[in-house]
């Protein structure tokens, strides 16, 4: 099982929410990766890191490069987990419609 | 009708919203009237809310337990902070399981949507670590037999 935990405190840092982003566009190396940031490679590789073991990320190799892409089966695990939670609120909510449907039922009934 | 969306904003926030046919005085009285809330606050089928205690004014407390039937069961309590009826409602609750969670402040917003309402609940969890945690655990404990069907799933 993916560690979900992991995941959504990836998710929580807006640096690897950016890099995120970026390989949503296509694999990229860790130079292209850091480029849009001030912020230095070794910091840049600690988000791949903490990325990459919350099973968002994965690594390839090419020659001496390291190039990085997004893990589908960790963003999967993810959404199927907010899809998860989103059913067992509209579980509840569905409900809540059959009791306000009820009030409206007493309230038009009121002949005060 | 339109379905629930739950997303993360920023680092610490998780923004529920849905759409319902009623008007925001009812949505409202819903969410404060211990007796209609017992009807359908009860996450998965079977579970049961032979507690609910709901004194909805500031300062008001509130007690929530759940009963699978079974020996399962968890409670939340919290306090409320804001009431602006039939717009707005200010808490914060924590969950016992049993050990009390981190406290959640909710707001939770009833906007009039034609004749019917938008609900906007707008958690904002003490930083980025429980509010993983608390997306990672399941938004409530009496979630497990999802969890338990998810895990089949991956």
């Amino acid at each position: 099982m993916y560690n979900l935990d992991a995941a959504f405190y990836a998710l929580a840092d807006p640096t690897r929410r950016a890099i995120l982003a970026r390989l949503a566009m296509g694999e990229a190396t860790v130079n292209e990766l850091a480029e849009p940031f001030e912020i230095t490679q070794p910091a840049i590789s600690q988000h791949l890191k903490v990325l990459e073991d919350a099973g968002l990320i994965v690594r390839r190799v090419d020659g001496t490069k390291r190039p990085r892409r997004l893990a589908k089966a960790g963003l999967e695990a993810m959404d199927q987990w907010l899809a998860m939670l989103r059913k067992a609120l509209e579980t509840n909510y569905d409900r809540l419609d059959e009791v306000l449907a009820g009030m409206e039922k007493r309230h038009k009934g009121d002949t005060r | 009708m339109s379905k629930v969306t739950l997303r993360t904003e920023g680092e610490t926030h998780v923004i529920v919203t849905r759409r319902f046919t009623a008007p925001p005085e009812a949505v409202y009285r819903a969410h404060t009237d211990p007796e209609l809330i017992r009807r359908w606050l009860l996450g998965p089928e079977g579970w049961t809310m032979p507690v609910c205690i709901n004194e909805a004014k500031p300062g008001g407390k509130f007690r929530y337990e759940w009963t699978n039937g079974k020996g399962g069961g968890f409670h939340i309590t919290g306090e409320y902070l804001e009431l602006q009826p039939y717009d707005r409602i200010v808490h914060v609750e924590r969950m016992h399981l049993p050990d009390p969670t981190p406290d959640n402040h909710i707001e939770t917003r009833f906007e009039a949507d034609g004749a019917g309402t938008l609900m906007t609940m707008r958690m904002t969890l003490p930083d980025a670590n429980t509010r993983a945690t608390m997306l990672a655990t399941g938004m409530e404990g009496g979630m497990e037999a999802s969890y338990v069907r998810l895990e089949g799933m991956l």
